[in-house]
């Protein structure tokens, strides 16, 4: 494996990183509120679907990136109303919706574009295009650090950057600011957030919803940025890979990144090579497709670093009468 | 003293929910242009207007009752298995090693032997997460979601490169051999005098799925294991309380729910394809959670609700055959029926214990 070959594969990991980021820190948000989300799939589909609808109607990205946050939000509203309104299973919850997502994006695609439930591709304008990071051209005859700058850094979406931005956010809010802290408190002990005199309630909503505008944005993502259209099921699993790495990140946003690019690594490494050979033992391809979820039994597992989840999550809280 | 009477949780609070999801699907059946009204006479002809139709639904509702018994055992022990899907691939994996490797002299012999391997190969896929869980509190939620990805992953290589017989392109393995070919429900009612389709895929597992079914019932309400089983779901200090052990009925409870949906395979592989493909389960490992919210975690609601989900999946098949509406709109309702009877059960029941509390109070 020669350089520029290392190169481009890390630039597909980013790539392929980015919708398990924003999917994790979503799911990040509302499990350190105490809401189990295992929803983020069904979310991200949705949200794939309407950005590539809008974004293919009105040749406008930002109205299909706009479009994908908003049917997210309605599903992580409807996951807010089932899960703290009713106190209901949260994650029968996330089951129902994960299958509202599956079969609404086909129904509608179908009825709308007769095109076998995806919509039509996207040129130009309907996506995000890549950016070029300043003189990345002029860098790129420097050695090793020039390619560096300027294949790996550089050319990326929108998108991309915003994920990677959102990370030292999402650490900043969590804990540097009073609504993080009151956020992690009501994911641990919702009870002595309330004899606060705080609304359990409010921030377990306003978590969902930072969820659900996150996951919008992967799927819109994944839609307009990675693909040029919504195909059926596109995310594949991902919201169940960024729920793994949100497990393996244990619920902390730089890690989330870490365990985030690293399975971005797994996906870019298989759909680069089919077989690796590796010291005469050839490693199937099957097995880099479970290995983020090997890891994740490990890591839940306890034998390396256990995962110990925020103490209040799935519970729903009732008020003393 | 309870707020409603049994007979509103049991039967009413399951109709409600229904009938919301379904007011609800055709709202969306109209939504896309289509007419309601015309849909359900359409799902009912196809999925019940023949015994054809009849042959299809019964061959799905017997896949759905093995999943929705193996989701409610777990949950009278208080667990999630969300892993059916994953146990049922495994059991597939079971059900075509058992046909393959070993000369079957008759059918029913295979069918015991097949049933057993399913079994064990499922079992054997929940228990992990289920030792997991009991030893380590690792939540079996996430576990068994992750171990149907491990199981779908494990599936493609050995289809692809252990039991793909050579020459063959398609990952799947070799025709099992005639001798292990399940009477179908035509051959079966044949000999006593009626006729039934030929061509329908229901077989004579039905009857090992209305023989879980009462299995699951004894099991449940009438030993002890049951009564150990129900203890740890209601309460865990209090069974411990009692002496039961919750480690080793957590995993019990998750080794009989794994065989259970493991079971499906003689149904859908060993009845119907007759050889194991890819995605052979199609998803009725998750159709299992609905059918066992639908039916209240009871083996006769779970055997109801199968059939209820049996004549959905065969008339959504007409549906999409006919008119425009695709097979996802059974996907839709399946996802509406979880939210109601699963997610938004307080919403049907909180409103329903006031009524119920406001006459009562009117009486005495």
């Amino acid at each position: 494996m020669d350089f520029l070959t290392i190169i481009q594969l890390l630039d597909s990991t980013v790539r392929l990183a980015t919708p398990l980021l924003l999917a994790c820190l979503a799911g990040l948000f509302s499990e350190r509120a105490g809401i189990f989300d295992i929803g983020l799939e069904g979310k991200m589909l949705m949200a794939a679907f309407f950005s590539a609808t809008v974004a293919a109607v009105t040749g406008n990205v930002w109205l299909g990136l706009l479009a994908g946050i908003g049917s997210s939000l309605v599903l992580a509203g409807l996951h807010g109303v089932a899960s703290i309104t009713f106190r209901g299973n949260q994650l029968i919850s996330g089951v129902a919706i994960n299958f509202l997502a599956a079969g609404m994006t086909v129904l509608i695609a179908q009825d709308w574009f007769q095109q076998g439930g995806r919509t039509p591709s996207l040129f130009s304008g309907g996506r995000f295009t890549p950016i070029d990071l300043p003189s990345a051209e002029n860098v790129s005859g420097v050695p090793v650090l020039g390619p560096i700058y300027s294949e790996l850094l550089s050319g990326h979406s929108i998108l991309v950057y915003i994920a990677f931005l959102a990370v030292p956010a999402t650490w900043w809010v969590l804990f540097r600011t009073r609504f993080g802290l009151r956020l992690r408190a009501v994911g641990e002990n919702p009870a002595a957030v309330d004899t606060a005199g705080v609304s359990v309630v409010g921030l377990r909503y306003a978590a969902v919803m930072i969820c659900g505008l996150l996951c919008g944005i992967a799927g819109a993502y994944l839609a307009t940025a990675l693909q040029a259209g919504f195909v059926k099921d596109m995310t594949a699993g991902r919201g169940f890979i960024a729920l793994a790495a949100l497990i393996f990140a244990k619920w902390r946003p730089w890690h989330a990144m870490g365990a985030c690019l690293l399975f971005g690594l797994l996906q870019a490494v298989a759909l680069r090579f089919q077989n690796i050979e590796l010291g005469g033992i050839t490693i199937p391809v099957q097995a880099m497709d479970a290995l983020p979820y090997v890891l994740t039994v490990v890591i839940l597992a306890g034998f390396v670093g256990r995962a110990i989840p925020p103490r209040a999550g799935g519970e729903p809280y009732v008020k003393e009468r | 003293m309870d707020k409603m009477p049994k007979w509103a949780d049991v039967v009413l609070i399951p109709l409600i929910s229904l009938l919301l999801a379904a007011i609800l699907s055709a709202l969306v059946i109209l939504g896309i242009g289509e007419d309601p009204v015309a849909a359900v006479k359409l799902m009912v002809q196809g999925a019940l207007g023949s015994t054809y139709g009849w042959g299809y639904t019964l061959y799905y509702a017997t896949n759905f009752m093995f999943t929705g018994l193996a989701v409610a055992v777990a949950a009278h022990a208080g667990l999630f298995n969300i892993g059916g899907e994953g146990q049922a691939m495994l059991g597939g994996l079971g059900v075509a090693l058992v046909c393959l490797l070993i000369p079957w002299p008759h059918w029913s012999l295979a069918l015991i032997f097949a049933a057993l391997g399913a079994g064990i190969f499922g079992a054997a896929w929940a228990a992990i997460p289920a030792y997991l869980q009991a030893k380590r509190g690792s939540h079996i939620v996430i576990t068994t979601i992750m171990f149907n990805f491990i199981a779908a992953a494990v599936l493609n290589y050995v289809l692809v490169n252990v039991l793909r017989p050579e020459g063959s392109m398609d990952p799947a393995t070799a025709r099992f051999p005639e001798a292990v070919h399940l009477p179908s429900l035509h051959e079966l009612l044949a000999p006593i005098g009626i006729s039934f389709s030929k061509s329908a895929p229901a077989n004579v597992s039905l009857l090992v799925a209305v023989g879980a079914c009462l299995f699951v019932w004894l099991l449940v309400w009438r030993t002890p294991l049951g009564y150990e089983i129900r203890s740890l779901g209601k309460s865990e200090p209090g069974a411990r309380y009692a002496g039961i052990s919750p480690v080793r009925t957590v995993m019990i409870a998750m080794l009989i729910s794994g065989a259970l949906a493991g079971m499906m395979a003689v149904n859908n592989v060993m009845g119907e394809a007759e050889r194991l493909v890819l995605n052979a389960t199609e998803g009725a490992g998750f159709i299992g959670i609905a059918v066992a919210l639908m039916g209240r975690n009871h083996p006769f609601g779970v055997f109801l609700a199968a059939i209820l989900f049996g004549f959905l999946y065969q008339g959504g098949a007409e549906l999409a055959l006919w008119t425009s509406i695709p097979r996802e709109l059974i996907v839709v309702i399946q996802a509406l029926v979880i939210l109601f009877t699963g997610a938004l059960d307080n919403m049907v029941r909180m409103p329903l214990e006031k009524i119920f509390l406001a006459v009562r109070k009117g009486r005495s």
